[in-house]
């Protein structure tokens, strides 16, 4: 029987200490919601759990002196949920992560986890990609900055070195006329999986879109941004031939497998359906600000 | 026989017995017994779909330090093929004694190998990897259509068909007048085939046990089953051990819906328990129940019905393949005796195939076979009445059976409630609620067998003047609550008063598994008449107090009372004062009743459902569902629409993404409930339901089985619903988005539309 120790350490240098030590037998710990998940059913045998929940900046929101937002990487759900101004300026990201399993799901879960997890149909990871959201790491050789859709590396696998840690989400501040959404389609309304899920990001100035982003999820190997879908929204009104182009966009990015969750033909259909979805929602949303 | 008019109590929303217990956490399931030295038993199951066992070494799994005792089929009784079928209730024990653990073949992956009990989990999981087992890897079958070819590898090769080894184990076909001749006076005759895909039952407490085996051999089990006395004759049979010495104590179930009325640990936590001299718990993740557990079948069918412009049924032929699993046994009963069921049809053939192939063996799911064909029946139904230009529900009551009418599988009907059911359906609102876009509405009937069968009670009168009823049935449907509305009704007391226990199988008398919605039609008749029985002792109690003729005594409102002044002047004797002089009158107060019940007669029930779908994303919601069945009387209504929607809720899932999927290697590729996708609360709208009373003349309270006949309508009105609203038939199950959206964007499709 191999042994199984659990660390919850104060410091980040502490953990990352540790966790570097442990090598392939260290395990992160925020919520657990996949990790135990995991462990139940056999697929990762840990040797070491640092777990990372009493660590303060793992935990903190923090509105920035510019406007954005740093998200510490084991927040949960229900934490982002009530945070008092969070919700108004990121609507999309936070209905992303907040979808995330059940209430008692969202008590435990981070979008740190939903990220480092490395599925490609995580919800929240769309968003964070469609809000430009910048990711923290530190390892043994000190800490650095990606962008969030650099992290996955395929499914179950990050390009986090060995050792590395993530420590927050930067999401930047926001021009009048921007907000975001995300929608993704499960065959049933809740405790689903995502056979696509779509964030978009948008900034729109007298009808006209100035900024877009857009990200995808499970419909190929990693999350990802579309940039092709973001420039046919770009110097629209978000007519119909400007939403065809960005879904034919996402229709064309979609590299699926034919899976239990769905068909190459249906996930790719329905990434197109989404985007403009997706989009609506946004803009309606970016209208109001 | 007299029925019960006053009803104080039947008929009432009483608080369940065992509400409190559940709501709170301290009801006992099967996983939350546990003994002092106690181990842990785990199954080593087969990874391949279709393998010959050409050796089992258990040696170094034996010497692996924690490990206590080990099993294969070689310590579990034989049931010789050859020797032909011993059968306990349905089950052919040749068959379960294979079933729990593989013989001469591995016929599913997941097939029980070998088990093994040691000090933990852990390293009970560990010996089952050091069991080493020499397989022959044999080619599989899995599907209908490729278990049925000509060149299908053979899961039995003792099994013939027409002469020839077969996977098909069985043939029932149900007759009424001339086919032929029936065909020839349709003015229209539609035929469509249909499939379905196996479905599991869902229930949300897996398979769990804990054994003790005492060196004396008294067993005592504690397990969560339909039925105890079937865990007792079960376990007898695969391990030798005589009834008399197993005690089976039910444990609280978290659901069964058909799938607990067989066995699967008990017989190996017993041997091991045996073997070991200590306890033995065993509980299934629910990857083993997913895996080699349930479902009930996948099915192939193919309808044709006839009829004249004037939409009359004059022919109706039906042909189902049901799949059994790995062992023979599928329930093509209910789908070729349930799904004509409904109406009256002069000339009437209705076939089915019982098919092997390598998954697991079936078990019962609530009206195991008649919802499959009741699916195929009812959708042709609703194309042939569209081609007519008739409504639906009016060209059912055209067609309905009723009193006098002679159903293909045997019976003349007494009076029974179909027509009420259309009836009551055509004048709900819901049936003349406005649709909007992409909307449309579905209607569907079914009927189910029902059943009585053995049925046991005791019934005691405490020394407090209060009452215990002990019954032999699992309550799953809250039958504990039924039958206390009932014994207070007939004592006139306060229900609160009657504490109403299911006794293990050495305390109460042998009781039928709860199944085939008996359960409170035959437990309520022992109860009643126990109750009736102790009614004339308080009688008799009272007329020997007051020195007269126990004639002249009544019992009403809780108490004796003399019949009339005439008969004398006292005051009522109570419950409690009778029981307080219990003791000097003759003794305790009780009264047990033992009977094979008879007279439970069928269930009809017509569904109307509405649905929206997404026609870019291929969704289809249920947005409104109405279930109307005749339930007799409902003695607990609370419980009886509990029945009526829960098995809508399954119904749906069936029909719109609950589905086995398999790998290329034959192995379920979705064994847990993110894959398996059973509706979840927000996925399902309030289910209406609309209770129609036509009470069963041959039961003391007019009781007729419930639980079953709500699941048997469901896919065909959802079914028929979307085609409502799309203009688009599906013949296959599930209607998930995925084959939603390739029907809707299929070119024929989209031509249509425009
Ligand atoms: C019932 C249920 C429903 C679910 N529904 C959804 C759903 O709808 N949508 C969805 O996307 N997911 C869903 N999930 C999956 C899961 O809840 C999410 O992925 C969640 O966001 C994981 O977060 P966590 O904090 O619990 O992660 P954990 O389980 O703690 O960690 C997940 C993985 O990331 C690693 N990790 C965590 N934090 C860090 C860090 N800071 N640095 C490096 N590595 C780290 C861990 O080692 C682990 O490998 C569901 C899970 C359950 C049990």
């Amino acid at each position: 029987m191999t042994e199984l120790r659990y660390l919850a350490p104060n410091s980040l240098d502490e953990a990352i200490k540790a966790f570097a030590a442990a090598g392939s037998a260290g395990r992160i710990l925020a919520g657990g919601t996949d990790l135990l998940v995991q462990m139940r059913a056999g697929v990762v045998k840990p040797g070491l759990i640092v777990d990372i929940k009493k660590i303060a900046e793992m935990t903190e929101i923090e509105q920035t002196a510019d406007g954005g937002f740093r998200v510490g990487a084991a927040v949960s759900g229900m934490a982002l949920h009530d945070h008092a101004s969070f919700g108004k300026v990121w609507p999309g990201v936070l209905e992303a992560v907040n979808l995330i399993g059940s209430k008692q799901v969202q008590g435990r879960a981070s979008a740190g986890g939903n990220l480092c997890n490395g599925s490609p149909a995580g919800d929240s990871v769309p968003a964070m990609v469609a809000a430009g959201a910048i990711v923290t790491v530190q390892g043994p050789d000190g800490r650095r900055e990606m962008p969030v859709e650099q992290v996955p590396a395929g499914p179950g696998r990050t390009n986090f070195k060995p050792g590395e840690i993530l420590v927050s989400f930067t999401l930047p501040p926001r021009p009048k006329g921007s907000s975001d959404a995300y929608l993704r389609m499960i065959p049933r309304t809740e405790m689903d999986i995502a056979v696509v899920g779509l964030g978009v990001s948008l900034t729109l100035k007298d009808g006209v879109c100035t900024a877009a982003r857009v990200g995808l999820g499970a419909v190929a190997p990693t999350v990802l941004l579309v940039e092709a879908a973001a420039k046919a929204l770009i110097g629209s009104k978000l007519d119909e031939a400007a939403l065809n182009a960005a879904a034919a966009a996402c229709s064309a990015a979609c590299r699926p497998i034919d899976d239990k969750r769905g068909t190459i033909a249906y996930r790719t259909k329905v990434a197109g359906v989404l985007l403009k979805r997706t989009t609506a929602i946004a803009a309606q949303r970016a209208k109001g600000n | 026989m007299t029925v019960v008019t006053n009803n104080k109590w039947i008929g009432q929303r009483t608080i369940r017995p065992d509400g409190m217990d559940k709501v709170t956490g301290r009801a006992q399931f099967a996983a939350d017994t546990n003994m002092p030295g106690m181990i842990w038993g785990k199954v080593l199951r087969s990874p391949h779909a279709h393998a010959r066992i050409k050796s089992i070494n258990t040696a170094k799994a034996e010497a692996l330090p924690g490990v206590k005792a080990v099993v294969t089929a070689r310590d579990i009784v034989d049931f010789p093929i050859e020797k032909g079928a011993v059968m306990l209730g349905i089950q052919d024990m040749r068959w379960m004694c294979r079933n729990v653990m593989a013989r001469e073949k591995a016929l599913f992956p997941g097939h029980p190998i070998a088990a093994v009990a040691a000090t933990s989990e852990a390293i009970a999981a560990e010996a089952c990897n050091l069991i080493e087992v020499d397989y022959e890897v044999l080619p599989f079958a899995i599907e209908i259509e490729d278990a049925i070819k000509s060149d299908a590898p053979i899961l039995h090769e003792f099994n013939k068909f027409e002469g020839k080894p077969s996977n098909i184990a069985g043939r029932i076909e149900h007759k009424k007048g001339d086919l032929a001749e029936g065909f020839k006076k349709a003015d229209i005759v539609i035929e469509r085939s249909f499939t379905t895909r196996p479905v599991h039952q869902g229930y949300i407490e897996p398979h769990a046990c804990l054994i003790s085996v005492a060196p004396d051999g008294k067993t005592t089990i504690w397990s969560s089953s339909q039925g105890q006395f079937m865990v007792r004759a079960m376990t007898a049979h695969l391990t030798g051990i005589p009834q008399s010495d197993i005690r089976a104590i039910p444990a609280e179930i978290g659901g069964g819906f058909g799938g607990k009325t067989i066995v699967y640990l008990e017989p190996l936590a017993t041997l091991l328990a045996k073997k070991s001299g200590r306890p033995v718990k065993m509980v299934m993740t629910r990857e083993e129940v997913m895996r080699a557990t349930g479902p009930t079948s996948g099915s192939k069918s193919t309808v044709k019905i006839g009829a004249t412009k004037d939409g009359k049924i004059v022919a109706a032929h039906g042909t189902f393949y049901l799949q059994a699993g790995a062992l023979p046994g599928s329930p093509i009963r209910g789908a070729v005796g349930c799904s004509f069921t409904p109406y009256d049809i002069p000339n009437l053939l209705s076939e089915g195939y019982d098919v092997c192939s390598n998954r697991s063996k079936v078990a019962a799911y609530r009206a195991p076979g008649a919802p499959i064909g009741a699916y195929a029946v009812e959708c042709v139904l609703d194309e042939v009445a569209e081609v007519l230009k008739m409504d639906p529900l009016d060209f059912r009551l055209k067609n309905a059976a009723k009193e006098g009418t002679k159903a293909a599988h045997g019976p003349t009907f007494p009076r029974i409630g179909y027509i009420e059911t259309v009836e009551a359906a055509k004048a709900s609102d819901h049936y003349k609620a406005p649709l909007g876009k992409l909307q449309g509405r579905g209607v569907a009937s079914g009927f189910w067998f029902n059943a009585g069968g053995e049925s046991s009670a005791q019934v005691n009168i405490t020394e407090d003047g209060n009452v215990v009823v002990t019954t032999g049935h699992p309550d799953i449907g809250g039958s504990r609550a039924g039958i206390a509305n009932i014994c207070a009704e007939l004592l006139g007391i306060d229900y609160r008063r009657v504490s109403v226990i299911i006794g293990d199988t050495q305390t109460i008398g042998f009781s039928n598994l709860t199944g085939g919605s008996r359960v409170l039609f035959a437990s309520s008749i022992v109860v009643t008449q126990s109750t009736e029985q102790i009614i004339k002792t308080l009688r008799e109690r009272a007329a020997k107090i007051w020195e007269i003729d126990p004639e002249a005594v009544k019992w009403e409102d809780g108490a004796a009372h003399p019949v009339s002044p005439n008969a004398g002047q006292f005051p009522p004797l109570t419950l409690k004062d009778l029981a307080e002089k219990a003791p000097a009158m003759g003794g305790p107060i009780g009264a047990g009743v033992q009977l094979n019940t008879t007279g439970a007669d069928g269930g009809f029930g017509t569904h109307i459902c509405d649905v929206e779908v997404d026609v870019d994303l291929g969704i289809a919601r249920v947005t409104r569902y109405t279930a109307v069945q005749d339930v007799g009387r409902a003695i607990h209504p609370g419980y009886v629409e509990g029945q009526l929607q829960g098995g809508v809720a399954q119904g749906i899932g069936w029909a719109l993404n609950e589905e086995y999927i398999y790998t290329k290697e034959g192995k379920v590729d979705n064994p847990g409930f993110l894959d398996y996708r059973m509706p979840v609360c927000s996925d399902l709208p309030m289910i209406d339901c609309i209770m129609v009373e036509v009470p069963n003349p041959k039961h003391p309270q007019g009781v007729k089985g419930v639980g079953e006949v709500p699941l048997v309508p469901v896919m065909a009105a959802v079914a028929n619903a979307i085609y409502n609203a799309l203009g688009k038939r599906f013949y296959a199950l599930p209607m998930s988005p995925p084959k939603v959206l390739e029907v809707i964007d299929a070119p024929e499709t989209r031509q249509a539309a425009e």
